[in-house]
């Protein structure tokens, strides 16, 4: 199987909004994209330069590098109707 | 560099930050306050971002204090270009490590919204920027901007917040830009914030003319100027029309200098003149205004003085050849570089260009008198209360610098010349009145002092003639 997402997640620190958002992530991915996907954590506490590359400006992020186009989703991704549909997967 | 402590002005307690903008540090007292968030709002095109870009240029490179751009609208390449007009060169400051320019691009339609969220992404961008350069100064343009790329208006309301509290912990001077709301400050009621200092930037057009003014609405401990002042933006940078006077410090000079007329001296108790004071010389038309400011220029010239003479009704060419028949040459002035003549149609400019074209040549020139002939003309392009309140401005400007100012001014054949100068007489310290009236088939010209401050002057009618060795009084007496 290929890994065709690509999924960054931006954080700030280990806050419980971060971690939620990191533990909802993992849930949908291992849910409805097993073994298509990898996720990429960046603490920009740690690496501050990143956050001009990819426009981070809410906290946590979760930036869809591929497929592309580039796709976007803020919040703690609690929303799992939501974030699939950010991330333009479709529901069988 | 190493004047950034020294450059900072302290009045009445507040620390301030000089935006080195012309005329700005003199209506706040000394620039923005530091370490404080300052809010600059207007209109579409009002120069914000040119203001806001002028406070960090200047910090930059004048005081000493790096700062850091932070823009959501444009990029820094297009900033870098509109700006470049002015004489600044971002791209320089930011190879330098003077400046630090970080555009934030939001894209409402490649962003999803789950959950709850913070903009810790942005502090960290602004923290890690200001880190970069050791930032004392920053601006955010136009951070509203998050409005429309977010959709949370309460998560965003309270990180504001927090932002600027967060600055201020930081102890950096922060001038953030908003658009203009209806019937309030700003669109996003972002005054409620930032409390420190509010200025507001209008940008109007009438009868095609346009005038940009500026207004410090709010600045909290301090002191500052609420009129409305015209600002510029020209190739000089931006300029706010000084306003110099606020506290009428000028130097009131003992010093005397001659009209050029004998017998109008003798009037003025004598001596002519204050240096530095002005002068307002008003009568219909042909009553002999230019031949007196003609006498004037002529004496500075011969005391080896600059004399720049704005002209609004005719050509220097002409008024040289005229003035020559009643025996006054200005020529040689003009050829010897002591005489300059500014000739311009009123209508070829807005008030608050030819002001700016005023500043610029008096600047220039460094001139120790000035004529202007006549601002009458200038109503032509602006209300009596526009013109009023930018000759207020050029008055304050000569009399700033020591520059005695003669001014005519055109009465109307139909009006009285009390209802004609009513403004603009209260703001000189001599008023001249030339007069003409047909006695007997006989034109017979009168000249009047209505008042000449901190002197014992003739309060007679006088009368003169136009000879053809200038003009004369001619009752012999005084």
């Amino acid at each position: 199987m290929e890994t065709d997402f690509v999924l960054r997640l931006y954080v700030a620190g280990q806050t419980p909004k971060c971690m939620r958002a990191f533990a909802n992530l993992k849930r949908i991915c291992e849910e409805y994209l097993a073994n298509r996907y990898r996720i990429e954590m960046i603490d920009l506490l740690l690496d501050p330069a990143l956050a001009r590359g990819d426009q981070i400006l809410a906290v946590p992020t979760l930036v869809r590098r591929t497929p592309e186009p580039v796709k976007k989703i803020i919040g703690d991704l609690s929303n799992t109707q939501r974030v699939l549909a950010g991330l333009e997967v479709a529901v069988v | 560099m190493q004047h950034s402590s020294a450059s900072s002005a302290r009045t009445g307690g507040i620390r301030k930050a000089p935006t080195g903008i012309r005329g700005l540090d003199e209506i706040t007292d000394g620039g923005l306050p530091m370490g404080r968030p300052t809010l600059i709002c207007g209109g579409a095109g009002s120069g914000k971002t040119l203001l806001a870009t002028s406070f960090l240029v200047h910090g930059a490179e004048k005081f000493g204090e790096p700062g850091v751009l932070m823009t959501f609208e444009e990029n820094g390449d297009e900033i870098s270009s509109d700006v470049a007009s002015l004489g600044f060169d971002l791209p320089a400051l930011v190879e330098q490590g003077k400046l630090f320019i970080d555009y934030v691009r939001i894209e409402r339609s490649e962003i999803e919204e789950t959950g709850e969220y913070d903009l810790e992404g942005l502090f960290v961008r602004l923290d890690h920027a200001i880190r970069s350069i050791g930032a004392k100064r920053i601006v955010l343009d136009t951070i509203e901007s998050l409005f429309s790329g977010l959709g949370n208006a309460n998560i965003l309301r309270a990180e504001l917040r927090r932002l600027f509290q967060w600055l201020k912990d930081k102890g950096l001077t922060a001038v953030i830009t908003a658009e203009r709301g209806e019937g309030t400050l700003t669109r996003q009621g972002l005054e409620e914030y930032v409390s420190d200092a509010v200025i507001l930037l209008d940008h109007r057009v009438s009868e095609q003319l346009s005038t940009r003014r500026l207004r410090v609405v709010k600045y909290r401990g301090s002191h500052h100027g609420t009129n409305e002042y015209p600002f510029l933006i020209d190739r000089q940078g931006l300029s706010v029309l000084p306003v110099t006077s606020l506290a009428l410090e000028h130097d009131a000079s003992r010093e005397r200098i001659s009209s050029g007329v004998r017998e109008l001296d003798a009037m003025l108790a004598g001596e002519g003149f204050f240096r530095g004071s002005t002068v307002l010389v008003s009568g219909t038309a042909g009553t002999g205004k230019t031949s007196l400011a003609a006498h004037f220029a002529d004496a500075a010239c011969r005391r080896g003085e600059r004399v720049l003479y704005f002209l609004f009704e005719e050509s220097a060419a002409q008024l040289i050849r005229n003035m020559r028949s009643i025996g006054i040459d200005l020529k040689p002035w003009v050829d010897t570089g002591l005489l300059i003549f500014k000739a311009e149609r009123p209508s070829r400019a807005g008030l608050e260009a030819h002001l700016a074209a005023m500043y610029q040549n008096v600047r220039d020139f460094q001139p120790t008198v000035a004529i202007v002939d006549a601002v009458t003309n200038l109503l032509a392009v602006g209300t009596q209360h526009d013109v009023h309140a930018m000759l207020m401005r050029v008055i304050d400007y000569l009399k700033v610098s020591g520059i005695t100012g003669l001014f005519s001014s055109l009465t109307s054949a139909n009006s009285s010349y009390e209802q004609t100068e009513a403004g603009i007489s209260s703001l000189m310290d001599t008023w001249i009145v030339v007069t003409i009236e047909e006695i007997e088939r006989d034109r017979r010209r009168s000249i009047r002092i209505l008042k000449s401050r901190g002197m014992a002057h003739s309060n007679r009618v006088h009368p003169f003639a136009l000879t053809d060795q200038g003009l004369r009084v001619t009752d012999g007496r005084e």
